[in-house]
């Protein structure tokens, strides 16, 4: 038992660790907007996928990572992970029977939560980011997130043994 | 979809419950955010974290170097060539400047050994490389492969070949942060490099653009001025150039012009960036940092570390 859970730990630092990277690597300037939150696609699957190894600490930290890399003011994106860390956490049961589409919408809506508590906490220290371009991540994450499900799925049942 | 395995620890007995543990570090995290936005208190703790991810910036900077190295290292003969005969005339040119520079630069020592006023020429300088990193699509940042380390202090000028780039917002150990003049946030104190009119230059978040949005309608400004740094402030030394006048629409109801200039570094293609140490500005005569008010506050705050 100890030695699954300790392997399942490792899975979530290396998709984490994918995820990170897919988040810096350097995009044209023409389509950087629309990069999705990597990092908190991989906590919400996470989250639903293994929820006692993937606990509200791990999104924190996970959080903590972005705001260390994009130089936010530090707790922001932790906030903000650990928010969708929890509402993950709470619908868990329902999100995993869901049709894939309905998760998508819920993913939809949980980024956008996201989005909008970064521009929040971004107006509040003085630092809002004024354009429409930055609900496009969120739309782009929830279009997406059929096929980073599937692929940490095939990735996880793989590993797993 | 998510799938139900590998998740066979007890569901009791693991500790404080959901609600709990999200408000626990829910507190933890505005705790955070309040000592970091008010009294900047974090900065070493983000100095440690930022040495922390450096690897992973290595990591996703490493293969674009490899790129490069092979990239050059099989550039055809004709190519050198050619590219070698160019760099020899500028060299050829800058070589002529530089000669007449060296006796301006004394004049001008001279002249402001006069006025006991020194606006702090650039006495050293080391060269840092960008890592190609994507920070946020919103903000203008970058990251170089300088820090602490070599004494890079927050606030320090950072300069390109073409005109200044921008300054650090944030010193790692082994790297640092600097935010570009186009970043939103950021202002830089210039003047006309034709008659002298001291203005701030604006970052719109948008590369290849400033706006001047504190210049009047009467105000002598044309499209191609050169605009350089003032030296007010603290941050930039004098007299380095910044950004070339692109439009002036004057609309006599208003108060100001709508000015808009282009920097003349090429911020989203360098790679190497020059740091710049400058002499300690006498406290005696430099003015109060940028003047409008949200220079002032936008503008990381300006501390001539020595």
């Amino acid at each position: 038992m100890m030695h699954e859970s300790r392997g399942g730990f490792g899975r979530l630092v290396a998709t984490a660790l994918v995820a990170l990277i897919l988040t810096i690597v350097p995009l044209p300037g023409a389509i950087s907007w629309l990069r999705p939150d990597w990092l908190l696609l991989v906590v919400i699957y996470w989250s639903l996928a293994t929820p006692r190894i993937a606990g509200l600490l791990f999104a924190w930290v996970c959080g903590m990572v972005i705001d260390v890399v994009s130089g936010t003011v530090l707790g922001e994106h932790a906030f903000a992970f650990l928010l969708i860390g929890f509402l993950t956490h709470r619908l868990q049961l329902r999100m995993r029977i869901f049709p894939i589409w309905q998760q998508a919408f819920v993913v939809l809506l949980m980024l956008l939560i996201y989005q909008f508590l970064i521009f929040w906490i971004d107006g509040m220290t003085g630092q809002a980011v004024m354009t429409w371009r930055r609900w496009v991540p969120g739309i782009v994450g929830a279009a997406i997130w059929p096929l980073v499900a599937s692929v940490m799925d095939t990735a996880n049942r793989r590993f797993a043994r | 979809m998510a799938t139900l395995n590998s998740d066979s620890r007890p569901i009791i007995g693991r500790g404080p419950s959901l609600g709990a543990r999200f408000f626990f570090l829910a507190l933890i995290s505005v705790g955070i955010m309040v000592l970091d936005h008010r009294q900047g208190a974090l900065d070493s703790l983000r100095q440690w974290l930022l040495s922390g991810v450096y690897p992973v910036f290595r990591v996703v900077d490493v293969p674009f170097n490899a790129w490069d190295w092979v990239g050059s290292s099989f550039a055809d003969r004709s190519r050198l060539r050619e590219e070698n005969g160019k760099l020899a005339g500028e060299l050829r040119v800058a070589n002529l400047r530089l000669q007449r520079l060296e006796s301006l630069t004394e004049e001008n020592r001279l002249l402001r050994d006069l006025r006991t006023a020194s606006a702090g020429i650039a006495d050293r300088s080391l060269i840092a490389e960008i890592l190609r990193v994507d920070l946020d699509p919103f903000r203008h940042r970058v990251l170089i492969n300088k820090g602490a380390n070599v004494s890079v202090y927050k606030g320090q000028a950072v300069l390109a070949a073409d005109g200044v780039f921008g300054q650090v917002e944030r010193a790692g150990l082994g790297a640092a942060e600097v935010i570009l003049i186009t970043d939103s946030e950021h202002a830089t104190p210039v003047q006309v490099n034709r008659n002298g009119l001291r203005t701030i230059a604006v970052g719109t978040g948008e590369i290849g653009k400033l706006t001047l949005p504190f210049l009047t309608v009467d105000s002598d400004v044309k499209v191609g001025d050169l605009l350089i740094t003032s030296g007010l402030g603290g941050i930039y030394p004098a007299g380095y150039p910044v950004a070339e006048i692109t439009k002036v629409e004057r609309d006599a109801a208003e108060t100001f012009a709508i000015v808009e200039a282009k920097p003349l570094a090429r911020l989203d293609r360098d790679r190497e960036v020059l740091l710049i140490w400058s002499e300690p500005v006498p406290s005696l005569d430099s003015p109060p940092a940028a003047p409008a008010g949200k220079a002032a506050a936008a503008a990381p705050t300006p501390k001539p570390t020595p």
